[in-house]
């Protein structure tokens, strides 16, 4: 604190203290605390006496606002429509704001109106103990080390380190290796499709064939599989991964394919799931081929092989490739040739 | 408490003495009692903003207890069979997603409850962050508060965890999609991500695992914690005594204000059920949250539009600001620098900035003293830019997670809109700071003014010879003393590099680094005025009332004349 390093020519301007306080001697005088007014109920009885009265029918309009949330509980039973749901939620809320917010208002007002204002001062002592508590504490310590024996056995001082970093194992291995399911993190990369699987509209499960989409449109496309599947649980986790937008170009407006051949006449078949982090991407827009994110507004050119042409996103979504079989239906050619999704730390091993 | 206090030494007669005696004679309760009853604590509105957080937290475990009767956490699926929502009849759905609709419709009270619980969740977060900012602007986590500043800090980030946690249980559209993104950024996470994702959802997103596990985390883990933190929070506040504004009378050796017992826990009692009565308004009033418009998750649907609870909206705007060129392929192995810096390192860096400023801020200040009487935060330029400066970061963040609204709103590009954001993210908070600081030096140069010259009175005199003047009227000292009553601090002054005998210290160069850092905050300071500076602006007679001061060393620079502007 001795010297400034770089002494700047105003540094001297104002004298300090150590910690860069003002003497107390340039200092104002502290006025002390302001006198008290009395409000207008402390010298007015009849004032006192309003207050008094308002207090008390606020606390009544609490009560009739219980009352009032109680018969509208009984006297109005929803019938099951969102109106009628809407309605009793209503009265309800509204009997119990009254209730509740009755008994707020007159607390605070019979505090700030009739119970004394008076300022009272109370003494600040240091936040710390007294140097002596602290060297008793700290013998106190002292002796309980040396009671515990423990400088002079360093074998148990060892031992109980051991024993103390070990137990946990006991709980946390069999956590571990169950909370994970099987751990088979490799399941990332494949989906329901493989060669010949049909395809499907989202949700009916009606296949598509490839003569009944017009230039222009869109479908939400799911691998097909037979109807019971679909109703497991099991199947919401397939479906995560294995959706797919289907969208039918002008042949002459597809520039290329993400994935050499994988269209059809056409016919682009894209994973919907965004390379950013998962959203199903759903938004098309037919002028300008673009498919957009509402997550986070990555945006991919679906005419140019789905690469990105906006947002948060760096790679193009996989493609699905396709053909039609002898009977004129939509089906896969193979499985995604890379995992579908946000990326991830071995996406490419 | 008061019914405890025994009144007397002699043999209690009534009812509440001989409880009180009864609990006394076996837990010396009346020590206790005897230092809270008539503890003082001050006044003032924003001290009540901690307390909007904290009763709303006592709303969400009551109105939660409520839900808890009714919620099932299965991801099991099942068949709505209720007649009511009628789009959801005969749909597949998650017991979880069902017993929702169940609570809302066949539960009477049970939409209220939920609307309640929702509400309180957003009010819980919103009382946290108001109350932080109170904190922050007026320096009440200088010491001996950091450590419950930490402990705040820490609630807050639980508190988050709670409104994810709670957000994600009906297992609806947009709850699931909000996991989903969550499973995205998890695996962003170098070299651990896949693991963890599988460690969050028991396997592959979103498993059969995840709406179980986020409840226990939802009604014990996260409640439980928050709890025995509040407890701490306000055990600290309790132990430390209560901060104080600035005033007359009011010291860092004092506290000024009204007895617990009756007018401040009337008072707080009061605000408790004001604060429910308002909650119990909106849910009941305000639709949020309608699952059945949403429908039970589905992987492939979502909508446009959607947003996440305000609390988290920053971390939606972070993520959406991020050009995805950051992705990188380091050896094969594949860094998703787009994901994990917006969504793990930004929120790092925000909640890094705010559990070590208190330390930060006492090592520049060079400052061991305890602090009770709180700044004004004009009187503390750089730490208030700062605060501004963060919460601008944070503001914009969270109306970037919400571009697509005002692109639709404003009929703007959602391109533009991201372009300028992201320009704003780095361009923002540094103009927010110099501003900000530029509003305070002004506002303290202000004071000085108003001190040394006093209030204009509009009233103009007209002297023998023909000069014109304003009538001055001189500030009372309770107005002077708000104005002088503060600490302007200068950069830190540290020991020479070498020695005497030109040996070189060890040190030094850190040293050096931190006294830079001092410079940032305390190189402009305007210094309070001194009775002297008044005895001189009195001598130089009325006349000068009206002209400028330029001998008074108002603001004090280490950079020189750059400064002066008078």
């Amino acid at each position: 604190m001795s010297e400034n390093q770089n002494p700047q020519p105003s540094h001297d301007v104002t004298p300090h203290g150590g910690d860069g306080t003002l003497a107390q001697a340039d200092r104002f005088a502290d006025p002390g605390v302001p006198e008290h007014h009395p409000r207008l109920a402390d010298s007015d009885p009849r004032a006192a006496k309003r207050n008094e009265r308002l207090i008390a029918l606020l606390f009544v309009v609490s009560a009739i606002g219980t009352v009032g949330s109680l018969v509208a509980y009984f006297a109005v039973r929803p019938d099951g429509t969102t109106e009628g749901v809407r309605l009793s939620t209503l009265l309800l809320g509204v009997g119990m704001a009254v209730s509740l917010l009755g008994i707020g208002i007159a607390a605070v007002h019979w505090a700030k109106t009739l119970m004394s204002n008076k300022e009272y001062i109370e003494e600040r002592h240091s936040s710390s103990s007294s140097a002596e508590v602290r060297e008793t504490v700290a013998t106190q310590f002292q002796d309980g080390y040396k009671d515990s024996g423990i400088a002079r056995r360093p074998v148990l001082l060892g031992s109980v380190g051991l024993a103390l970093a070990l137990f946990p194992l006991s709980i946390a291995v069999p956590l571990v290796s169950s909370v994970g399911g099987d751990w088979n993190v490799s399941k990332f990369r494949h989906t329901l499709w493989q060669k010949g699987t049909r395809l499907a509209y989202d949700p009916s499960g009606r296949l598509i064939k490839a003569a009944d989409l017009t230039v222009g449109s869109v479908a939400h496309v799911i691998p097909d599989v037979p109807a019971e599947e679909r109703e497991s649980h099991h199947w919401i986790t397939e479906k995560a991964k294995a959706v797919v937008l289907l969208v039918r170009l002008d042949p002459r407006d597809l520039k290329r394919d993400h994935r050499e051949g994988a269209s059809h006449d056409g016919i682009v078949a894209y994973s919907k799931i965004c390379t950013h982090v998962g959203c199903p991407v759903a938004l098309y827009e037919q002028q300008t081929h673009h498919l957009l994110c509402p997550c986070h507004q990555s945006t991919f050119d679906i005419a140019d092989g789905a690469k990105v042409v906006f947002g948060p996103a760096k790679r193009p979504l996989p493609q699905l490739p396709i053909t039609v079989d002898d009977e004129g239906y939509l089906v896969a050619e193979d499985d995604f040739n890379e995992p579908i999704g946000p990326s991830y730390w071995e996406r490419l091993k | 408490m008061s019914t405890t206090t025994p009144s007397s030494p002699a043999e209690p007669t009534t009812p509440v003495g001989k409880t009180a005696d009864y609990l006394d004679q076996r837990t010396k309760i009346g020590v206790l009692t005897k230092q809270l009853v008539r503890k003082v604590f001050p006044d003032h509105w924003s001290f009540m903003l901690g307390e909007i957080a904290l009763f709303s937290f006592v709303v969400l475990i009551l109105s939660g207890f409520f839900l808890t009767m009714f919620f099932e956490p299965s991801m099991a699926l099942t068949r709505y069979e209720n007649e009511h929502p009628a789009t959801m009849h005969g749909e597949l759905m998650s017991v979880a997603f069902a017993s929702t609709l169940d609570m809302s419709f066949e539960v009477r009270g049970g939409l209220l409850m939920r609307q309640i619980h929702h509400w309180s969740a957003l009010i819980f977060l919103a009382g946290i962050v108001v109350h932080m900012m109170r904190v922050f602007f007026t320096g009440a986590f200088r010491k001996p508060r950091e450590i419950n500043w930490l402990v705040g800090v820490t609630m807050m980030i639980l508190g988050l965890l709670a409104g994810f946690t709670g957000y994600s249980l009906p297992d609806d559209v947009l709850s699931g999609n909000g996991l989903r993104i969550t499973d995205g950024v998890v695996k962003s996470i170098p070299i651990i991500g896949s693991y963890l994702s599988y460690f969050i959802f028991g396997g592959e997103f979103p498993g059969e695992h995840i709406i179980p596990r986020l409840f226990t985390l939802h009604i014990l883990v996260v409640p439980a914690l928050l709890l025995a933190l509040v407890g701490l929070h306000l055990f600290l506040m309790v132990l430390n005594k209560h901060t104080q504004y600035p005033g007359g009378g009011r010291t860092n050796n004092n506290v000024v204000g009204s007895p617990a017992v009756p007018a401040f826990a009337t008072k707080m009692g009061g605000n408790f059920f004001i604060i429910f009565g308002v909650l119990a308004l909106m849910g009941g009033t305000m639709a949020i949250n309608n699952v059945w418009n949403y429908g039970p998750y589905d992987p492939s649907p979502v909508s446009a539009g959607a947003q996440p609870d305000w609390y988290m909206l920053f971390l939606e705007g972070s993520l959406r600001l991020m050009p995805g060129q950051a992705e990188i392929v380091i050896g094969g192995y594949t860094l998703s620098l787009n994901v994990l810096i917006p969504a793990v390192v930004v929120p790092g860096l925000l909640f890094t900035f705010l559990f070590v400023y208190p330390f930060i801020e006492a090592k520049v200040t060079g400052d061991h003293r305890e602090h009770h009487v709180l700044d004004r935060p004009r009187n503390v330029p750089v730490r208030t830019g700062l605060g501004v400066a963060f919460l601008f970061e944070f503001i914009l963040l969270a109306l970037a997670g919400s571009n697509d609204l005002i692109a639709t709103h404003f009929s703007l590009s959602i391109n533009t809109i991201t372009w300028v954001f992201r320009i704003l993210f780095f361009v923002g908070p540094v103009l927010a700071f110099w501003i900000t600081k530029r509003i305070c030096l002004g506002l303290q140069r202000k004071d000085r003014e108003l001190v040394l010259h006093g209030h204009e009175t509009g009233r103009i005199v007209r002297f023998a010879n023909g000069e014109y003047i304003e009538v001055h009227r001189p500030l009372d000292e309770q107005e002077r003393w708000l104005r002088v009553n503060y600490d302007a601090h200068a950069p830190l002054q540290i020991e020479p590099a070498a020695d005497a005998r030109g040996v070189k210290r060890k040190g030094y160069k850190s040293d050096k680094r931190w006294q830079r850092l001092s410079r940032f905050f305390y190189e402009d300071r305007v210094e309070p005025v001194t009775p002297a500076e008044l005895a001189a602006a009195h001598s130089h007679g009325e006349h000068d009332e009206l002209e400028p001061t330029h001998s008074a060393p108002e603001l004090v620079s280490g950079s020189g004349d750059a400064e002066r502007e008078h």
